[in-house]
């Protein structure tokens, strides 16, 4: 039973963890990007 | 023009630029006839007829004994569809080349002449190529691999061939043309084109098991994979013939 | 490199630009790390153990949300590129759409192969059956492989958008050959020896639960990044075409104030 709990754990923290690598890396782009353009060129703002 | 006699133009410009240039023959079938020979070299580590057993089959009554001599007659089949998978990276390669050094492709756009045209001819003259190498693997196969091929396996053996060089060649065609435009990019081909032919390795490899007969294998499981072939080489005669046009086209 | 190096430090201060957050994606955002520590306590802890499987079908909390979003990205990513394609306007936003959420699609697919393989560890005692659900997802995860490399081909964006478009209709088409064909083959050969992965049907109210929490928590992360992705590809663009007039004007000022060129 217990040798399963590293698969388990292990399972979560790589896929949270590569989903917060993912997440932060799209998000420091973005901020990246968003700085060289004027806010009126942004269709969101 | 009708477009099936620009088919026919186009197809016949290949075979001929081949027939003159012979690049296929000399450098392709040498380049898939060293593979096979190299399988061998990779698979079967005796190297003379009293192999070490490798693996014995327990299932069957009597077990099984798998000799490392029997791997490569076992794998014949795989190992032909292989050494042409990666032998139509080259063919596509080559067939768009001679394309691009002068710019044929735009000149044949800009003159009007249907893609979809282009894409069958293009697709039948490498199509043709293909099968005369699949001839030359079988017969190196028969030879070297020890794979016997029985009379009555000959019609699926045909079948198989014409179903799976259909599909090889229509995928290779279409991503051919994207990918042709773009020189230091050969590598993007291999990767497009290998996932998606992925079915054709399997289902060409089990139609020829079953002619083979290799392993027992009946004849007639041939048949699921000759339907599986059909349905691939379709869908991508008609997919391949509707994008290839605006694949190529760089005008936007 | 970045127009505001060149600006004095002290408007650098005041020129405060919007990112690509809003405050629809700020909620999503919170909503999502609310929902997956929602997960990790479900999915973790109060979840019970199954009778077959038992600590092990934890894994399926973060493994089963993860091919959903995977696939639903790729559903995604074919919409836009026919919604692209087959619309007079040829609008670049569905091109956008369909690149950022094929990206995303091929990072769950990576995750969804990860956590099978070791689910798969577990229950079947090895990472990898040539199972056809398993081989189709991993064809299909170097054919967007292969996507993404088009995407970065070249050209105009347009060309981008037309050529990718393309290649996202046609993975429709492998998609059920590629299935088909891995079934028959291995319907043909062994049997795969392996404890079914499918479910009791009388599943535990709290298993669906957590399980829905994941799909929920995975469907708004979705959500959110693609928002946040679309509008960056959206940048990018506008910095392409930006770069290319200052290239353009740069040119003809060079022109002008030369004369003759020599």
């Amino acid at each position: 039973m217990m040798e399963n709990a590293g698969y388990i754990i292990g399972s979560y923290v790589i896929t949270l963890s590569v989903i917060a690598a993912f997440a932060a890396r799209v998000l420091v782009k973005a901020r990246q990007l968003a700085d060289q353009v004027d806010d009126d060129a942004k269709y969101w703002t | 023009m009708s477009s099936l006699r620009i088919v026919g133009l186009i197809a016949r410009k290949d075979l001929a630029i081949e027939r003159r240039s012979k690049v296929a023959m000399h450098q392709v079938v040498p380049f898939a006839a060293i593979t096979m020979v190299l399988f061998a070299f990779a698979l079967d580590s005796s190297g003379g007829d009293s192999g070490s057993v490798i693996e014995t089959v327990a299932v069957t009554d009597p077990p099984r004994v798998i000799r490392a001599t029997d791997v490569l007659e076992l794998v014949a089949p795989g190992l032909i569809w292989l050494a042409v998978l990666f032998s139509l990276l080259i063919l596509v390669q080559r067939s768009f080349a001679v394309e691009n050094d002068d710019g044929a492709l735009d000149a044949l756009r800009v003159a009007g002449v249907d893609p979809a045209a282009i894409f069958w001819g293009k697709a039948i003259a490498l199509g043709l190529q293909l099968l005369a190498l699949e001839i030359v693997l079988l017969a190196i196969a028969l030879v070297l691999y020890r794979a016997d091929l029985p009379p009555s396996g000959l019609g699926m053996l045909a079948i198989t061939l014409i179903t799976a060089t259909g599909g090889l060649a229509f995928v290779g065609t279409l991503y051919g043309g994207l990918t042709a435009g773009f020189s230091g990019r050969e590598s993007l081909l291999p990767l497009l084109v290998l996932p998606v032919v992925a079915p054709v390795l399997i289902g060409a490899t089990r139609a020829v098991e079953s002619a083979f007969g290799t392993d027992g294998v009946a004849l007639s499981e041939g048949w699921p994979w000759i339907g599986l072939l059909t349905v691939f080489a379709v869908a991508f005669a008609v997919g391949g013939a509707l994008a290839f046009g605006p694949l190529i086209d760089e005008s936007t | 490199m970045t127009s505001t190096n060149t600006l004095p430090e002290t408007t650098h201060a005041t020129l405060k630009r919007a990112g690509t957050g809003t405050r629809a994606t700020r909620i999503l955002g919170i909503a999502t790390i609310v929902m997956m520590v929602w997960l990790i306590a479900f999915g973790l802890g109060f979840s019970p153990a199954d009778r077959d499987q038992e600590e092990a079908v934890r894994i399926m909390y973060v493994h089963v949300p993860t091919v959903w979003l995977a696939y639903l990205a790729f559903v995604v990513t074919a919409v836009c590129s026919a919604l692209y394609f087959f619309t007079k306007k040829h609008s670049l936003g569905f091109d956008r759409v369909a690149g950022a959420s094929s990206e995303i699609g091929v990072t769950f697919m990576a995750l969804t192969l990860v956590s099978g393989m070791l689910w798969g560890r577990i229950t079947w005692g090895v990472f990898w059956q040539w199972d056809a659900r398993l081989t189709t997802t991993a064809l299909l995860f170097v054919s967007y492989i292969g996507y993404l490399s088009v995407r970065r081909l070249g050209g105009s964006h347009h060309q981008r958008a037309k050529r990718s478009a393309i290649i996202g209709m046609l993975a429709v088409i492998e998609i059920p050959l590629v299935h088909w064909s891995v079934k028959l083959w291995r319907g043909l050969h062994q049997e795969a020896t392996m404890a079914s992965t499918d479910l009791d049907p009388k599943i535990d109210g709290l298993m669906l639960f957590s399980l829905f929490v994941g799909i929920i928590a995975f469907t708004l992360l979705y959500v959110w990044l693609l928002l946040h992705r679309t509008r960056s590809m959206a940048l990018e663009d506008l910095l392409d075409d930006q770069g290319l007039d200052r290239a353009l004007d740069a040119r003809r000022e060079e022109a002008a104030t030369s004369g003759v060129p020599s």
